[in-house]
């Protein structure tokens, strides 16, 4: 046999392989120009804003291009003493020409971030400066406060020279760069992201369980009954799908609250007392049930499709080989469902994980999760970097959870419907 | 050692599911041990429903089922040790082969090594050595359908029902899977109650057939009595090809009578007629016709040839016969038959014993 394999033409005497590709290219062409419009989409709306959060999350620039000339000279300075002439020369030049870009503010709001107590000298600067004379401007700088004459204020201004950052996702594990450049815990009484993020896991964990412990005898009922009563069932499940977010969970504020239908029946039945009403909204237990919920459906249709192919034969298979209707459940019906469990349950933890609106509005202080947070920072503080730091750990989050998943039962095994 | 004729019985067995019909009415049935039956009906008889109740997964709505003796109707179904195949296989998709049949000898705390020579002893049964530890989903239908039967006999249960087992399967492998099980029957003598609507099988297979129609048994005897003294027209029509004539009894003595169709008159073997005037069908399997008979018979007619089709050992001919154009003849492939054309008139005769004069339904 002979190694090189001949080449094989057509009728035409065009080589068979350049006339398939000729034959493939249009269809090829038409296949793109019909998914082009979902993937510009999806670049669009998807992976722009993503790659922008990133963008935004480790970006430093600001600082960087306020005070160009001082973190130049400030090059070779080994950061020990005072700097040197040059450095206060070069951030005289600076800040004189922020002044004149009324620019001077936001340095002073991004210096304090780094340091407190950058605010206030460099109000004073300002002012001082419109009478300095040239030269010698580390004197008069030092003279305006006593701070301008501390080196850690100076380091501190050093430590913004880089134009990126990982200081924001240090922050959001409430810990930061301390003078001597190490990582370390912020004080325990103002650390309050640590416990937004073990609330937030601990809250999409059990919101989950307690899908799952519902959705399964609804999916199962569903999947059994006759088409008549399993339609009627499936629109009883879908129903809140088609009411507003808000509207929910406006309702849920309505039967919880003190004065509610909940508590009111609660008192009507004696369990308890009418001047001892417990609190069920604007705590965690609000969270846990409307959030509860609101994502059963996301539950009960994983698994509902899965169950929905399971031959009812094989139980009666696992009954008439002799085995009792829990043995034929635990061993043939439930290893069945697993895909439709693992998808539920990573749809719903995943949902829960970035939960905003409800516990928003029935969590209350201790029931609201690191997205209120991360919202809080979007709207009120606009520290958009910090947002961005923040959603995207919550990202890689979900990203690590979807990997142990993979790990453990393994992603192919997944039935979403 | 005398064989317990009664080892399954159905007493008058009624069973309804929405209370309006009755699926199944007033079953009387007997099952010998070791025996072949199956139920054989089309599609809505009540077959299916009756070995749903022997298994337990229904319950009669009236009646008793007993087996060996005992009255089972309160059993739950895991109780029963009933080996059953299902029409789909059931076999657990998520276990191998060797955990589908270790299922039913977990459940029965049955030790590990006993249930190995059990799994052994069951797959050379079915000749599926080496295929222990394969998923269902790696079998072709056929081994499916083995491991199903060898699943249910893997635990020595004493009845075994099969429910349509190989009705997914294709023509060539259902029929050697028929003579596999029947095999397996005769080997190891379990009592097999068989469900299926596929009348070639039903005469393979079985001991015994129980026709069902209309949640009755029409017929219960051994294939080539059903097939040759069929007790109704529905029995005669079910199985096999039958010609008939619709008439009017004109004459009934000896053993015989004389049958008045539309356009001539002939003579058939009294079965369901009692007297002159009753309406009638006669039903006549098609190879007992002849053509041109050189023995002397008792019935022969001319008729004209309209259709001829050729099934390679055989030739079907379609014959247009006093007053019936559906007359059916089946004339073996030989060189004798040259004068078969369309178009052709030729004699055909018939004994009257064949021709069975049955109820007019």
């Amino acid at each position: 046999m002979s190694s090189e394999t001949k080449q094989i033409l057509t009728t035409d005497g065009i080589p068979l392989e350049v006339s398939l590709k000729k034959a493939e290219k249009k269809n090829k062409i038409k296949a793109f120009l019909l998914v082009a419009p979902l993937l510009f989409f999806l670049i669009i709306t998807y992976v722009f804003p993503i790659g922008d959060m990133l963008f935004r999350s480790v970006d430093d620039k600001m600082v960087t291009q306020m005070l160009p000339k001082t973190f130049k000279a400030m090059e070779s300075w080994d950061g020990q003493e005072l700097p040197e002439e040059e450095v206060f020369a070069a951030f005289h030049e600076d800040f004189i020409k922020l002044v004149e870009d009324k620019r001077e503010g936001k340095l002073s709001t991004q210096l304090n971030y780094t340091k407190n107590g950058f605010k206030s000298i460099i109000k004073k600067l300002r002012r001082a400066s419109k009478k300095f004379e040239e030269g010698n401007y580390k004197e008069q700088i030092m003279s305006v406060h006593k701070r301008w004459a501390d080196v850690e204020y100076w380091r501190a201004i050093q430590r913004r020279a880089p134009e990126f950052t990982g200081q924001k996702y240090l922050k959001g594990m409430d810990m930061y760069v301390n003078e001597e450049g190490k990582i370390v815990s912020v004080e325990e009484d103002r650390r309050i992201h640590r416990v937004l993020w073990l609330r937030t896991l601990e809250i999409a964990f059990f919101v989950t369980v307690f899908c799952f412990l519902m959705a399964y005898p609804i999916a199962h009922l569903l999947a059994t009954l006759p088409m008549k009563y399993s339609n009627l069932l499936m629109i009883c499940v879908l129903l809140p799908f088609w009411t507003s977010l808000l509207v929910r969970t406006a309702s849920w504020m309505i039967l919880l609250q003190q004065q509610g239908i909940v508590n009111d029946f609660f008192v009507g039945i004696g369990l308890v007392a009418d001047d001892n009403r417990p609190e069920m909204m604007y705590n965690k237990t609000g969270s846990y049930v409307a959030m509860t919920q609101i994502l059963l459906p996301f539950m009960v249709l994983p698994l509902y499709s899965v169950m929905k192919t399971i031959s009812p034969s094989l139980m009666r298979a696992g009954k008439s080989l002799g085995g009792t209707p829990f043995v034929a459940f635990w061993k043939v019906y439930f290893p069945l469902t697993i895909p439709g469990i693992g998808a539920g349950c990573l749809l719903v933890f995943i949902l829960a994980i970035g939960y905003y609106i409800t516990p928003a509005l029935v969590g209350g202080a201790s029931g609201t999760l690191i997205s209120n947070q991360i919202a809080f920072h979007m709207k009120s503080t606009l520290d958009w970097s910090f947002a961005s730091a923040m959603g995207l750990m919550l990202l890689s989050g979900v990203l690590v959870i979807y990997w142990l998943y993979n790990k453990i039962v393994g992603i192919d095994n997944i039935k979403l419907g | 050692m005398s064989v317990n004729k009664e080892f399954v019985k159905f007493d008058k067995v009624d069973k309804s599911y929405d209370g309006k019909v009755l699926v199944v009415k007033d079953l009387q049935l007997d099952i010998a041990e070791g025996e072949f039956i199956t139920m054989l009906g089309p599609s809505g008889s009540g077959k299916t429903t009756c070995l749903m109740m022997l298994a337990g997964f229904e319950t009669p709505t009236n009646g008793e089922i007993y087996l060996d003796g005992n009255a089972i109707s309160s059993i739950p179904p895991h109780k029963r040790g009933i080996g059953m195949v299902f029409q789909n296989y059931a076999l657990f998709p998520h276990m191998t082969v060797y955990e589908n049949l270790a299922f039913p000898l977990r459940v029965r705390k049955i030790p590990k090594d006993e249930a190995d020579k059990k799994i052994d002893k069951a797959l050379s049964m079915v000749s599926l050595q080496g295929f222990a530890s394969r998923m269902p989903g790696q079998l072709s239908g056929g081994q499916q359908q083995r491991v199903a039967v060898a699943r249910s006999l893997v635990f020595d249960p004493q009845l075994v029902l099969m429910d349509e087992p190989l009705g997914a399967l294709d023509k060539n492998l259902r029929e050697s899977m028929q003579y596999e099980i029947k095999h397996i029957h005769e080997s190891i003598g379990v009592t097999v109650v068989y469900v299926t609507h596929d009348q070639s099988e039903a005469l393979t297979m079985s001991n015994r057939i129980a026709v069902f129609n209309d949640g009755k048994v029409q017929q219960l005897s051994s294939p080539d009595e059903l097939y040759e003294k069929p007790v109704n027209s529905f029995v005669a029509e079910f199985i096999g090809e039958n010609n008939t004539f619709n008439g009017e009894v004109s004459d009934i003595s000896g053993g015989k009578c004389k049958v008045k169709l539309s356009n001539a008159e002939i003579i058939a073997n009294p079965i369901s007629v009692k007297s002159k005037g009753d309406k009638t069908k006669v039903s006549l399997r098609p190879e007992r016709a002849l053509i041109n008979p050189k023995d002397k018979m008792d019935n022969i007619h001319n008729g004209k040839i309209e259709e001829v089709i050729y099934h390679g050992d055989h030739t079907r001919v379609r014959i247009n016969l006093l007053g019936n154009p559906e007359f059916i003849l089946k004339v073996p492939n030989s060189s004798a038959n040259l004068d078969i054309k369309l178009g052709n008139e030729i004699k055909i005769g018939w004994n009257s014993q064949d021709a069975r004069a049955l109820d007019p339904k």
